[in-house]
């Protein structure tokens, strides 16, 4: 139930649906959206970012609330641990555990591998249950690798890594058959055929979704699998360092057991690095669709293990986070809504951009259309937004299509008297996506050797912007990949003697730099949302 | 937003305190200064992580839901389910059959189900458990994985269920069968595995790894694009 204010300015969004069913908006040209972006894009505030001043890449520009936990101090004290007397001892260890993790682990144990998954949460607790939209391949005869290929390119602005992206493209219907035959259940016409839709900036139908619980379906399948295979995993267990080897190889990692506060040292001849994103670290002070854990640890720990770090200046806001109710404030509002056919629609009842542009377009004429032209809305509380008119849904496709096809929208908004069937949602950009992260080759490798990397924790796959549906198809192409190449390289190598001497060096580079003091421990592990009505006591227990 | 909102009475564990109207039971225990570490995950509805029980001050009968999507009311009184342990059959998806006695096999504990309802009127999601349990006994897995689909696994079912039932595992065990064994099979995906095995499109992506910016700029902005619709709207 919107208040009465609201509900008028809904009466325009009715009266003015008829004309915009026959309305075309035209695509920007690059030059127009290369302005657009400019003006409106939040990674282009300079004042929102600084240049790193420690570690690999020193100069480089990324936001502020990142750089502060990359140039963080240790959590650990160097001298009194001992990287050599290990709790478990083990050839491939996998942090964190969505879709990447989850895939990586299947993989390496596959390959023969001992594996152990550490995750901070509990097992599948990742962005990955949060995707809803679905999952790209290009699998349809009128379709082709080549085109999807072409469409990640353009979304990233041609700054991907052309190598990554092919492996995207040319391994994604691989991906689809194999979490099939793990079980996941796709949407399909009765004869199997794929039931597809278009997203923002795909010239082609090539989205597979499971209604829109995509990312639900899939983790719930891979996390019963690595149960069904019985891989060893620890819950509530947050990775806090990397050991490396005399060598400078990984040697495994140093975790926290975040309910008694010991430390676990693991001992590892590969590590898969799939901590996923960064959404609660709030960049800007933007809301997010993030999951509780998503604080960029695994960059942290990569870069204070001295691996490379790219496109760590461009975050993703998605365009339509929810700004009412209060209760759901920057929650993921699908981009399936406007695939299937929903408007967006400013207070004077008009279009301001094409609803299938790629996200960051589409985000940056949000704000412009708030901020700038005054033409958003403001809700009770204070926030701006725009119109999502998810109604002309079930005009477009016949009714009952928004029941079908976006149940857990349908329920999300019902629980706060919102019916979307028949009302439009109120959006905003929220913090959705990292495009940027850990520098990887084709098969998960880094720098540091034995180190591997999937997932969103990792860079260059997305170039500057992420297209829909390649953010679950990179946790399968890339996890795999990742695993797979992980358990090769633990048969392979020589290990030497672990130690946590690039730590010490960390510290001292800090000291050098006068940053020590100034800087937090990191990584973050969790945000602060706790009131302390008269500040903390000088322990917090 | 917080310190203007008018003020309502809640019991934590039996704490009273006092927060802001319209916050979630998420963030009401937040506000009042409990860091989540169990019971808290996406925060958006999906992974089930937040199952919570609660009650009412002047009302006994035990309520359900998510703790970050229920919104406060005043005399609530809150807890928290952190961890229940439930049954979980292991098994090897490729050696099983689409056979529905398989489920009985699996989960015999099934028939022990006397129909109390209880896991229906427990669902955050408003599923109907008991139905799908019901056909799960009958053998029929496409019955349990349509009516389960939306299921976040917050395994609330399981801690009220009187028989010690985990109606989420079995539910999961259906919806693998159903995608591995019995949804039909999509021939376009197969083909297209062939097709990418075979190189077909390697020469075609080649062409456009090597092409300059420019070049790719001018065929990203002149590719055709197929309509959203499956067919035009008129």
């Amino acid at each position: 139930m919107y208040p009465a204010y609201l509900e008028e300015s809904i009466h325009i969004v009715e009266d003015t649906r008829v004309r915009r069913l026959i309305e075309n908006i035209p695509r920007l040209t690059e030059d127009e959206k290369a302005d657009l972006l400019r003006q409106y894009h939040p990674d282009y505030i300079a004042t929102s970012m600084r240049r790193l001043q420690a570690g690999i890449n020193k100069g480089d520009s990324t936001p502020i609330e990142l750089a502060d936990l990359l140039e963080g101090n240790s959590r650990i004290d160097p001298d009194r641990i001992d990287p050599s007397t290990p709790d478990y001892n083990v050839d491939v260890l996998v942090i964190g555990c969505g879709g990447a993790g989850a895939s990586a682990a299947l993989l390496a144990n596959e390959a023969g591998a001992r594996v152990l998954i550490a995750t901070k949460l509990r097992l599948g607790d990742a962005n990955t249950v949060g995707a809803q939209a679905g999952t790209q391949a290009a699998d349809r005869p009128k379709d082709s690798p080549a085109i999807h290929y072409l469409d990640t390119m353009g979304g990233g602005h041609f700054e991907n890594i052309p190598e990554l992206v092919e492996v995207l493209v040319k391994d994604a219907p691989s991906a689809i058959r194999w979490l099939e035959k793990l079980g996941v259940n796709w949407d399909k016409a009765p004869d199997g055929n794929m039931h597809e839709l278009s997203g923002g900036g795909t010239s082609r139908r090539r989205l597979h979704s499971a209604r829109d619980y995509t990312g639900l379906e899939e983790m719930r399948v891979l996390r019963d699998e690595l149960k069904n295979k019985k891989i060893d995993y620890l819950e509530f267990a947050s990775a806090v360092e990397l050991i490396l080897d005399d060598k400078g190889q990984i040697a495994g990692a140093i975790l926290l057991n975040m309910e008694t506060e010991e430390l676990i040292i693991v001992r590892a001849r590969a590590v898969v690095m799939a901590t996923g994103g960064i959404g609660r670290l709030h960049i800007q002070g933007f809301p997010t669709t993030n999951h509780y854990g998503a604080t960029a640890d695994g960059l942290v720990l990569a870069y204070r293990a001295g691996a490379e770090l790219i496109f760590i200046d461009t975050m993703q806001y998605h365009p339509t986070g929810a700004v009412y109710p209060l209760q759901i404030l920057g929650q993921l509002v699908t981009e399936k809504v406007r695939t299937l056919g929903a408007q967006l629609v400013n207070g004077h009842g008009e279009q301001f951009v094409m609803p299938l542009e790629p996200r960051d377009i589409v985000a940056s004429a949000i704000i412009r259309e708030c901020r700038e032209r005054q033409r958003g809305l403001r809700t009770p509380n204070g926030e701006s937004g725009v119109w999502l008119d998810s109604p002309m849904i079930d005009i477009l496709r016949g009714e009952g299509t928004i029941a079908r096809e976006l149940p857990a929208m349908v329920r999300q908004f019902r629980r706060f008297n919102v019916d979307i069937i028949r009302e439009p949602i109120l959006v905003y950009p929220t913090l959705h996506y990292q495009n940027g992260g850990i520098k990887i080759d084709t098969e998960g490798t880094t720098n540091v050797p034995g180190l591997y990397a999937a997932g969103e924790c990792t860079g260059g796959v997305h170039g500057r912007n992420r297209l829909i549906g390649n953010s679950t198809l990179d946790l399968f192409v890339f996890g795999r990949r990742a695993g797979r190449a992980a358990a090769r390289y633990a048969r392979e190598v020589k290990r030497g003697s672990p130690t946590l001497e690039h730590v010490r060096r960390w510290q001292k580079e800090l000291e050098r730099a006068g940053l020590a003091r100034e800087r937090p421990v990191s990584p973050r592990l969790l945000p602060s949302y706790v009131r302390r009505a008269h500040g903390y006591a000088r322990q917090e227990i | 937003m917080a310190e203007q909102a008018r003020l309502i009475d809640i019991y934590i564990m039996g704490r009273h305190c006092q927060v802001p109207e319209g916050l979630t039971i998420l963030t009401a225990m937040e506000y009042s200064g409990y860091r989540m570490l169990r019971g808290c995950g996406c925060r958006a509805g999906f992974c089930g992580a937040c199952a919570t029980i609660y009650n009412f001050k002047n009302n006994p009968q035990l309520r359900y839901d998510l703790a970050c999507q229920k919104a406060v009311e005043p005399d609530m009184c809150l807890v928290q389910v952190p961890f229940f342990p439930a049954v979980k059959a292991v098994y090897d998806l490729e050696k099983l059959k689409a056979d529905g006695e398989k489920i009985k096999a699996l989960y015999p504990d099934i028939v022990k189900c006397f129909g109390c309802n209880t896991c229906t009127k427990t669902c955050p999601q408003e599923l109907e458990v008991m139905w799908f349990m019901t056909d799960a006994l009958r053998g029929d897995i496409r019955a349990v994985a349509d009516k389960s689909f939306d299921c976040v696994m917050c395994g609330l079912c399981a801690a009220r269920c009187p028989q010690g039932l985990a109606p989420y595992n079995v539910a999961l065990l259906c919806r693998r069968l159903y995608g591995r064994y019995l949804a039909p099979v999509s021939g376009h995906l197969d083909d297209r595995i062939g097709e990418i095995e075979s190189g077909k499109f390697d020469a075609g992506i080649e062409e456009l790894k090597k092409a300059g910016d420019k070049e790719l700029r001018r065929r990203y902005a002149e590719r055709d694009m197929e309509p959203a619709l499956e067919q035009h709207w008129e």
